[in-house]
């Protein structure tokens, strides 16, 4: 693996978006993006997650897990390296940043069970990145997440000055129609870069 | 017991609501992520919904087992710890005796531990009731998710590649709808989907915003 941890950055936001080319953290994007401050913050805490997650993660791996041989337990130790670093980082934000504890603070303990954390992990332990790309990888997830949460969010706002949705497709339903048509605009990302 | 009033029983009741009427996907919304990602292929499909509904069983019947002794502040942790066992047994499982099935999917067995079927039947059911009821509601609910996999597989199989568990259903002469079986077409298909659920179902429709 010799690519660019900046072509991976670029890769993870915009073409390879986690989101909508993997489908990866739906849950929260379809719970989160009702309206835009909410989703940009809750980018906003994911991403901050994901900078501590993805390298912490790679770490235990590579020190830990491969010279003792057990690989097999990777899930198990990823998940708790998650939920304690989700923890501890929101007791260090409101003991040293109230202000920022109290706009982004209620986001940080549902970030454990975001899927798109966790797959950061396993994709990064996959496909064998370095701690460079994995650093890249896990920050330019977490911005590719928030950015398309965000724009969703933008879609959804307008949406209720049009307002003429069928009754059972309301909520979740159009959300989905949303973000499929935000997945076919990304696809014109597709030519910049390619990484696998 | 005759089969009517088996219909009134409350572990009858248990399965149906999670089986048709509280359908995981479409009105508990969890699980979308695995649902739009390898609904692509049947066999695919049918691997993960197995792992699923063993995951979601075994584990919401032991936190059920376990849930006088769970502390309730340690109690996500316990369910984060409980599921990550079971899917690893399943990973391995997989890697076993379905190496090619096993890579096709990849990271997404990992995420049965973050679907939120598992943790959503641990927290508002398994930790509350009976093991009998427990075990009831997590097969209940992940039938669900697996019918609606298998529905998903068979449009997207079909029209994508011309194929159904990889035996040719179509003539070469069609064209393969490529954009079904890519992320893109995955969402048009559960809008449409979770759209024509609700409408048979009746379910009462969600509020303007």
């Amino acid at each position: 693996m010799t690519l660019n941890p900046l072509i991976i950055l670029v890769a993870a936001v915009f073409t390879h978006n986690i989101a909508l080319t993997y489908l990866i953290g739906m849950c929260p994007m379809l719970a989160m993006s009702s309206r835009v401050d909410t989703a940009a913050g809750m980018g906003v805490a994911v991403t901050f997650v994901l900078a501590i997650t993805g390298p912490l993660n790679w770490v235990v791996y590579k020190l830990l897990l491969v010279p003792s041989h057990s690989e097999v337990m990777s899930f198990l130790v990823f998940i708790i390296v998650i939920a304690s670093a989700v923890q501890l980082v929101e007791m260090l934000v409101s003991r040293f940043f109230p202000a920022l504890h109290s706009s982004f603070g209620v986001f940080l303990p549902l970030i454990t069970v975001n899927c798109a954390v966790l797959a950061v992990s396993l994709f990064v332990m996959l496909r064998e990145y370095t701690l460079w790309q994995t650093v890249t990888f896990s920050i330019g997830t977490g911005i590719g997440w928030g950015l398309a949460t965000t724009i969703i969010a933008g879609v959804r706002e307008r949406l209720v000055l049009v307002g003429d949705v069928p009754p059972d497709l309301r909520g979740a339903g159009i959300t989905m129609v949303i973000a499929g048509i935000l997945a076919l605009a990304f696809i014109g990302f597709s030519g910049m870069v390619a990484i696998q | 017991m005759s089969l009517r009033r088996i219909a009134y029983t409350r572990p009858w009741r248990t399965f149906v609501a999670g089986f048709f009427k509280e359908n995981a996907v479409v009105y508990q919304l969890l699980g979308l992520c695995s649902v739009l990602a390898v609904s692509n292929r049947m066999e695919n499909a049918v691997a993960m919904g197995l792992g699923v509904v063993f995951v979601v069983t075994i584990s919401s019947t032991l936190i059920s087992l376990l849930r006088r002794w769970i502390p309730s502040q340690y109690r996500l942790i316990t369910y984060m710890t409980v599921t990550s066992t079971f899917v690893i047994v399943v990973d391995q499982f997989l890697k076993a005796n379905f190496p090619v099935i096993s890579s096709q999917l990849g990271p997404y067995v990992g995420l049965i531990i973050t679907n939120c079927i598992v943790m959503g039947r641990q927290e508002a059911f398994a930790i509350k009731n009976g093991a009998w009821l427990s075990f009831l509601d997590g097969l209940g609910s992940s039938l669900s998710y697996v019918y609606t996999l298998i529905i998903l597989a068979l449009i997207r199989e079909v029209l994508g590649f011309g194929t159904l568990l990889n035996i040719r259903v179509l003539p070469q002469s069609f064209p393969p709808w490529v954009v079904i079986s890519m992320a893109q077409g995955a969402w048009f298909l559960l809008a449409v989907f979770y759209w024509g659920f609700r409408r048979v179902a009746k379910l009462r429709p969600v509020e303007q915003e």
